[in-house]
């Protein structure tokens, strides 16, 4: 039986979207069957991150109402082989979605995958909560900016109370991704730091993911970035994130300070 | 003083920080008696975990009843081989339901 990972975070903009890819990539090129799913019905971007875009046929909806067979709509990526996507539905509206008819659609996915990585929605409306309904494990994505990590508070609470597990008397795990983390700023005094976040938050922090240029250049291309090796540090805090989801014990270590010599020589004033 | 503070409060952080602080401390109160629930769950769990070796997975805490009273129902799960009685380590085999309702 798979396990199933909302990404989640209440406001938008976050990196739902992109850590969703990321993270399943690198839990599909370490070997394990992963399906995401596109959650956002409506305003679906899951299969433009992982350039699938043009091979949409059928989505959620149409296997949630009974239209088409999962095996139909599931879209194997060309670049990792156990990598799968179920897209969200462009068209029609988000009530088309049932609490059963997802639990049926999840159900089926965690028979067939190890991992099922939901990407949630923005906001905490309906879409937001069948995404974390079905749940074992949550990815809280929050930047370190107050919004966003207020917003993500307020998840916390949706996740101890609306989901499936919760209902039943049970935890969900819950872990924190920083994402859009700027070392130089926190140091400055500029931005949350890791500690602050997490002192206010109080939930495991599964990884750091520094403010990168890759993380663009990834989604004009629409390859995720863990893909083909990628070499940067972004790649690799994705990486080391989705090995300790999958319970290894992977050291966390704070991106460092990486200052040009010069302006280490002259101090705040160059940086 | 002004020199201290030069040094004392470099960025805005910590002055994001202590909003975020203050403005959390009242969502929660005013948002979710639900994490009443967390807060217990997470308690009773290291409270036991100090005492017996369990499945943080098979604690159930729930919280039922009607217009009149609330009922707290709590499940754990505890494998027969942990719980020793009378200095001898009981057998093996078959898990035990301690049930408190």
């Amino acid at each position: 039986m798979g396990n199933v990972i909302v990404v989640t975070s209440g406001k938008g903009g976050v990196g739902k979207t992109t850590s969703t890819a990321a993270i399943g990539a690198a839990l599909a090129e370490a070997g394990k069957r992963v399906c995401v799913v596109d959650f956002d019905v409506g305003l679906r971007n899951l299969d433009l991150v992982l350039g699938a875009e043009r091979r949409v046929v059928y989505d959620f909806i149409n296997v949630a109402q009974g239209d088409a067979k999962l095996s139909q709509a599931l879209i194997r990526d060309k670049r990792v082989e156990t990598l799968f996507l179920l897209a969200a539905s462009q068209t029609r509206d988000k009530d088309a979605l049932t609490d059963d008819g997802v639990e049926r659609v999840i159900g089926e996915l965690k028979a067939s995958f190890d991992w099922v990585v939901c990407d949630s929605p923005a906001g905490i409306e309906r879409g937001a909560l069948l995404a974390m309904r079905f749940a074992d494990t949550a990815v809280v994505v929050a930047n370190p900016e107050v919004s966003s990590v207020r917003d993500s508070d307020r998840i916390i609470g949706l996740l101890d109370s609306r989901t499936r597990r919760a209902e039943g008397g049970q935890r969900i795990d819950k872990h924190l991704l920083l994402t859009r983390y700027d070392p130089n700023r926190s140091a400055r005094g500029e931005m949350l730091s890791v500690a602050d976040v997490l002192e206010i938050l109080s939930i495991p922090l599964v990884g750091i993911i520094p403010e990168s240029e890759e993380i663009l250049r990834a989604s004009n291309v629409g390859a995720p970035i863990t893909m083909n090796a990628g070499a940067g540090v972004a790649a690799k805090a994705y990486r080391d994130a989705a090995r300790r989801l999958a319970g290894e014990p992977v050291p966390l270590v704070l991106p460092s300070e990486k200052r040009p010599f010069f302006s280490r020589l002259f101090g705040r004033r160059a940086a | 003083m002004n020199l201290l503070k030069m040094f004392q409060a470099r960025g805005s952080a910590p002055v994001a920080r202590e909003r975020l602080q203050i403005l959390l401390a009242h969502e929660r109160v005013r948002l979710g008696p639900e994490d009443l629930l967390t807060r217990l769950r997470d308690d009773l769990i290291a409270t036991i975990l100090r005492h017996v070796e369990i499945d943080p997975a098979k604690v159930m805490v729930k919280l039922d009843g009607d217009a009149a009273v609330s009922i707290l129902e709590i499940d754990i799960e505890i494998p027969r081989e942990k719980i020793v009685g009378d200095g001898k380590r009981r057998p093996l085999g078959g898990e035990e339901l301690i049930s408190a309702a």
